[in-house]
């Protein structure tokens, strides 16, 4: 475990006294891919948040790439190196397709204001690379044709991929998907996959993804962690996760309370 | 007069200033509790408060006569009256835009106060009005400290005022409902609770004591204009971040806080009293930079 | 330069939605282009057409295209709402009457020292404030809108309630700034010098930034914006704009007082910046001119000019919150 990528030691989180996570250790290598699956409020955004600094855990340490991560800003953490998408689609509104995906680059670039008034060459080199990796990133998720459209206008399954192109933008050595499968159907659920495999194999980022459609999980995942009432109760690969006594009673004590116990 | 009495008439100026300041300070914390919003309007429903409380007097000084009885009569007609002003400006201007983003109804409220103050212009012609009223200058003397009769029916009657809202808050289904939906609105609409009802009832309470604000404050002055709620809003907003925006005794506690602080700030040597007012925007600053909750605002929740 | 290929820029699809003539003009980049050759070439014929006295106006409504571009930086841009930017214009006009004045510096070196001083100021009253709601900062610009001009008028250096008077008239390369029509060319150059920043300003990594920051904050923040450190970058250029503009404002009139910086000032530029549309450099300079124009055409209203104004403010907000200018914008 140790040489993992992103790993969580005794992390824990309470809000007003309400445990949301507790002492979770959790890892996920060097271009892996890995689910992290539970039932509603099993505190799998919570998690989210913590590592992406939206949450501060009130114990434990998260460290990336042997660096603490803990005492970080959002912004701090994405610019080294962890990119997300968002449980609901979170495009900038009014803003076309580029224009969204080339947020992701604003990490990686310096222009300020002098830089955008007097346009040295160095700016205009800059602007051109953020122009290109933008563009270069819509063709990875294949968003060709649509460009010059506000993104909130596309299809919802489109918007999903506009997201992973913006976070693939910043450059990011971890990708981390918020339930991207929900609300595709079936063929984009396929593609999906894919595009998962190959922003791994193709770019070399680890995936840490958040799902609840388990047979998406099942194919893409290599390593599963799961995660009931902020307390992970099992890691493993599919099969593992499968046969595990303690998954399967979450997952059926789940269904005892009704679906609708996230409100 | 002694550095003691000195003090002691200073702190007693703080207590008269610091309960207008508290009663419009609730206005701005109750309405910023239920719709999150930075009602900028707020003072100037002070500003027009007094305008109808003043002819409300003039109205009827003939039957009534022009002392304290006069002015409470006035005072509760013109809560009325502003109340449901409060009512119709929610209803009109903020209501649509509930789902807007934040600065499009930042904006409307700053229009609408703009309204209000160029409306009560155009009407005076951007003249003082002297507020007529027959208050005497009778008091009582402690030690070194004159407090005159209505210093004393000023202060009780804010206090009465803020007791009677504290009450109505904790004790009755509306005053729950306000503080439920100030907690979450889209769970007690869930709930079944008529959120726009409570959002009615908290903006004619919350205008109606900026109108008793106005009537007391004309007639303690003794003068109107347009532009004196401006001031007043700006204050009262900071009395409500001193104590915790969206705290109810919080509101109470940072206008009396101001009040004071204004009023003895002034004795340090080197602020004179035209420098009041930036002592207390001063003060401002440096509560939000420093302690942004407040005395006793409860920490803002988590991001996300 | 550069604007046409920009990616939804000019030719936002929101914009080919409307219909209306306006929206067809500013759609349209030839007419675009044939429209800004006869506003510049109406620019340069104006003193000789209208005679002095529209002059004179004319060059006050320059300077509010100046002053309301750099808040619309501000609000329109970043989202933001200023509520005394008549502040950082007194900062500039005081400094130039000051440095002038009393200790004698030549008026453009005073320009560096305005804008540095601005920007100080700026920092000073941002840096704290944006970490908190963006509502408070309304609040806090108000609240430092009147401490600057309580502060004019109560200190000696600046002249107390009077104000400063006598303040020279520039001189450059020989050319003495000087005459009515002097300054009106001189306010054209500023406010086409403020409109190719605030192009550039919007077609690039920063002017991105702000609407990210102002469209979704976490979802800035989750791409690796730092968000305060873009709104600070916002208020401080609105800031330093405001600060030219009182520079340049102070050496026309030869004279400031403090009321002129007052919280009715502020807010004339803030509706200059929402009428015509704010985030919409076109939309800006029409706000502009209308509130400067407009009580020029509207006399005979007398104290309900403000009143007009601030009835069409709100029906603007319930009814247009784009604003007059065609197009959606991109604030909504």
């Amino acid at each position: 475990m140790s040489g993992a990528l992103l790993q969580l030691t005794g992390v824990g989180l309470a809000f007003a006294g309400n445990r949301v996570l507790d002492e979770v250790d959790f890892a996920v290598p060097e271009r892996g891919i890995v689910s992290l699956i539970g039932p509603n409020g099993a505190g799998k955004t919570s998690l989210f948040n913590c590592i992406t600094g939206f949450y501060r855990p009130h114990v434990g340490a998260i460290t990336f790439g042997g660096h603490d991560l803990r005492r970080l800003k959002p912004h701090r953490i994405t610019a080294a190196g962890i990119a997300r998408t968002f449980q609901n689609l979170r495009l900038f509104r009014e803003m076309s397709v580029p224009e969204n995906v080339m947020s992701g680059m604003h990490c990686r670039t310096h222009a300020g204001a002098f830089g955008a008034i007097f346009r040295p060459p160095r700016q205009r080199a800059e602007e051109a690379e953020i122009r290109a990796t933008a563009a270069e990133c819509l063709r990875f998720v294949d968003i060709a044709g649509d460009w010059n459209r506000v993104a909130t206008t596309l299809p919802y399954g489109h918007q999903r991929r506009v997201e992973i192109a913006r976070a693939l933008a910043t450059r990011p050595r971890l990708l981390l998907l918020d339930e991207p499968a929900a609300g595709l159907h079936g063929g984009e659920k396929q593609e999906l996959i894919a595009l998962i495999n190959r922003i791994r194999d193709e770019r070399g980022i680890a995936v840490l993804l958040i799902e609840h459609d388990t047979g998406l999980v099942m194919k893409v995942s290599e390593r599963i962690s799961v995660l009931d009432h902020g307390v992970m109760i099992a890691e493993g690969t599919a099969k593992e996760i499968q046969a595990n006594p303690r998954v399967i009673e979450a997952y059926l004590g789940q269904e005892d309370a009704g679906a609708d116990l996230e409100l | 007069m002694s550095l003691l009495d000195i003090l002691a008439h200073q702190l007693l100026n703080g207590l008269v200033l610091g309960s207008f300041y508290a009663l419009v300070a609730l206005g701005y914390t109750m309405i910023f509790g239920v719709i999150k919003l930075l009602n900028f309007a707020h003072g100037d429903l002070y500003m027009v408060g007094g305008f109808i409380g003043f002819i409300v007097l003039s109205a009827i000084s003939s039957v009534v006569g022009g002392g304290w009885f006069g002015i409470f009569i006035a005072m509760l007609l013109s809560m009325l009256a502003v109340g449901f002003l409060g009512v119709v400006i929610e209803r009109i201007a903020y209501h649509p835009m509930l789902s807007a983003p934040r600065l499009s109804i930042l904006i409307t409220a700053l229009a609408v106060s703009l309204v209000l103050q160029n409306t009560a212009l155009a009407l005076t012609n951007g003249q003082y009005t002297a507020f007529r009223s027959d208050l005497g200058f009778g008091g009582i003397t402690l030690g070194g400290l004159f407090i005159t009769y209505n210093q004393m029916v000023l202060v009780a009657a804010a206090a009465v005022l803020m007791i009677a809202l504290e009450f109505f808050v904790t004790h009755t289904q509306y005053g729950r409902a306000m503080r439920a939906v100030a907690v979450d609105a889209d769970m007690c609409e869930l709930l079944g609770i008529n959120v726009a009802a409570v959002i009615g009832v908290t903006f004619f309470i919350g205008s109606a004591l900026a109108a008793a604000a106005g009537t007391m404050a004309g007639a303690y002055y003794g003068s109107l204009w347009y532009f004196m709620g401006f001031l007043i809003g700006l204050k009262a907003f900071t009395a409500a971040v001193i104590g915790g925006i969206g705290s109810i005794p919080g509101a109470m506690l940072g206008g009396l806080v101001l009040g004071l602080l204004e009023a003895l700030g002034t004795q340090i040597p080197g602020i004179g009293s035209e420098w009041k007012d930036v002592f207390s925007f001063a003060v401002l600053i440096l509560v939000l930079v420093f302690k942004p909750t407040g005395l006793l605002g409860r920490s803002e929740q988590e991001r996300m | 330069m550069a604007t046409d290929d920009r990616p939804g820029a000019g030719t936002t699809p929101a914009l080919a939605r409307l219909a209306g003539p306006l929206a067809a003009l500013a759609d349209n980049a030839a007419a675009r282009r044939a429209g800004i050759v006869a506003l510049l070439a109406l620019m340069v014929v104006a003193p000789f057409v209208f005679g002095e006295y529209a002059t004179v106006i004319l060059t006050n409504a320059l300077l509010y295209v100046v002053l309301a571009l750099g808040l619309n930086v501000v609000v329109g841009y970043a989202g933001l709402l200023d509520l005394g930017y008549a502040a950082f214009f007194a900062v500039g006009a005081y400094t130039v009457g000051i440095l002038t004045l009393r200790v004698g510096v030549n008026f453009w070196l005073t320009l560096p020292v305005a804008v540095c001083t601005a920007a100080l100021a700026g920092v000073i009253i941002g840096g704290p404030t944006l970490r908190l709601r963006s509502d408070y900062l309304a609040i806090v610009t108000l609240g430092f809108g009147e401490i600057v001009r309580i502060s004019a008028r109560n200190m000696s250096i600046t002249g107390m309630a009077s104000g400063l008077s006598g303040i020279h008239q520039p001189w450059l390369f020989g050319w003495h700034i000087a005459t009515p029509r002097d300054f009106y060319y001189l306010f054209c150059v500023l406010a086409i010098l403020a409109v190719a920043v605030s192009v550039r300003l919007a077609d690039s990594r920063l002017g991105r930034a702000w609407l990210y920051v102002r469209y979704d904050e976490d979802a800035a923040e989750a791409m690796g914006i730092d968000r305060v450190r873009v709104k600070l970058a916002a208020y401080v250029t609105g800031a330093i704009f405001g600060a030219l503009g009182g520079v340049f404002f102070a050496v026309n009139l030869g004279a400031i007082s403090p009321e002129s910086f007052s919280f009715t000032q502020s807010v004339l530029i803030l509706m200059a910046v929402i009428l015509g549309g704010m985030g919409k450099i076109p939309g800006v300079i029409l706000g502009a001119m209308i509130v400067i124009l407009g009580p020029e055409l509207l006399r005979s209203l007398g104290e309900l000019r403000l009143l007009v104004f601030a009835v069409g403010l709100l029906l603007i907000m319930l009814f247009r919150p784009s604003g007059i200018w065609p197009g959606r914008g991109r604030q909504q």
